[in-house]
């Protein structure tokens, strides 16, 4: 494993909040980042349906946009969200785990920009997308 | 002429209306979101918690959780705002917008105390809604995050377009 994608991988680990949500990190290199989250009854938004919440699928997207960032070739020390637009095609599927794949594709010296894609078990068609712009702090 | 209605009629009635839309969801209650209410006024609060961290060095609240409690401040307004004639006049709605897109301005980073943030509905119409929400922790006027988010109005809550 490569110094940047161990850093990485210590700096998504070490979030509190991810792990609170029980996302699991599944692969990480180059600028690319894949994390899933399972389903769970406490991240429910629609009682009526048992839907997630699209907060829960944002705090998902959010977190792969971010590790994406870290694990850039630019290798950053740190990274933040400027911000984030997300798009919600349809509702997840109640009782499947939840894939976010991110990537970073492009980077200046001081900002990264980031695509992600959040799906079900239905690879075919996304729950939600997002892009993001994020704060990148390169090594002094 | 009709008497007005006694005070603590009309605020149990309006608190009770407020629980049912909120005190349903899940994830609110995960999060640990609640709402002051004044008059038809509503404040989300989040009060701070270990778990909403997302950068433990600084420390710094999960940009995540800043996105999704600013999405319910916003779904909560407008759901609010669109049945309060119907829970006024005793029939009070609680199906909930759905959102279409979202987009989270991130101005500050999220500091380890209290987050409270107020929506505005810009535009409601009978299908779709535009509402705008800011956030602050310590000082109203420094915001630290601000957002904009596009809803789908469930069929019994929109209103007759004009």
């Amino acid at each position: 494993m490569s110094d940047i994608v161990k850093i990485a991988r210590q700096f998504i680990e070490a979030i509190p909040h991810s792990r609170a949500l029980g996302m699991v990190l599944e692969d990480l290199g180059e600028g690319r980042a894949i994390i899933s989250m399972p389903y769970d009854l406490r991240f429910v938004g629609d009682p009526a349906t048992g839907v997630l919440h699209g907060g829960a699928v944002s705090a998902l997207m959010d977190t792969a946009s971010g590790a994406a960032v870290m694990c850039h070739p630019a290798a950053p020390v740190s990274t933040a969200t400027l911000d984030l637009r997300i798009d919600y095609m349809r509702s997840a599927t109640p009782g499947q785990r939840i894939v976010a794949r991110a990537e970073c594709y492009h980077v200046t010296r001081s900002v990264a920009f980031v695509r992600v894609t959040a799906c079900d078990e239905d690879d075919s068609l996304p729950v939600a997308t997002a892009t993001g712009a994020f704060t990148l702090d390169r090594p002094q | 002429m009709k008497r007005p209605e006694p005070v603590q009629q009309v605020k149990d009635r309006r608190d009770a209306a407020l629980r049912a839309l909120v005190d349903g969801i899940p994830y609110v209650h995960y999060l640990g979101i609640r709402f002051d209410r004044r008059g038809d006024e509503l404040t989300a609060v989040l009060p701070f918690d270990d778990k909403l961290i997302g950068n433990p060095g600084l420390p710094a609240l999960h940009g995540g959780v800043t996105a999704a409690f600013l999405e319910v401040a916003a779904i909560i307004e407008l759901a609010w705002a669109s049945q309060w004639e119907g829970m006024e006049s005793g029939a009070p709605q609680t199906h909930l917008p759905k959102t279409i897109d979202f987009t989270v301005d991130f101005l500050r980073t999220g500091l380890p105390r209290d987050a409270y943030a107020r929506a505005r509905v810009v535009r409601s119409g009978r299908r779709y809604a535009s509402v705008h929400v800011e956030a602050w922790q310590d000082n109203h006027a420094r915001l630290y995050a601000q957002g904009t988010g596009h809803f789908l109005m469930p069929a019994a809550l929109g209103e007759p377009a004009e």
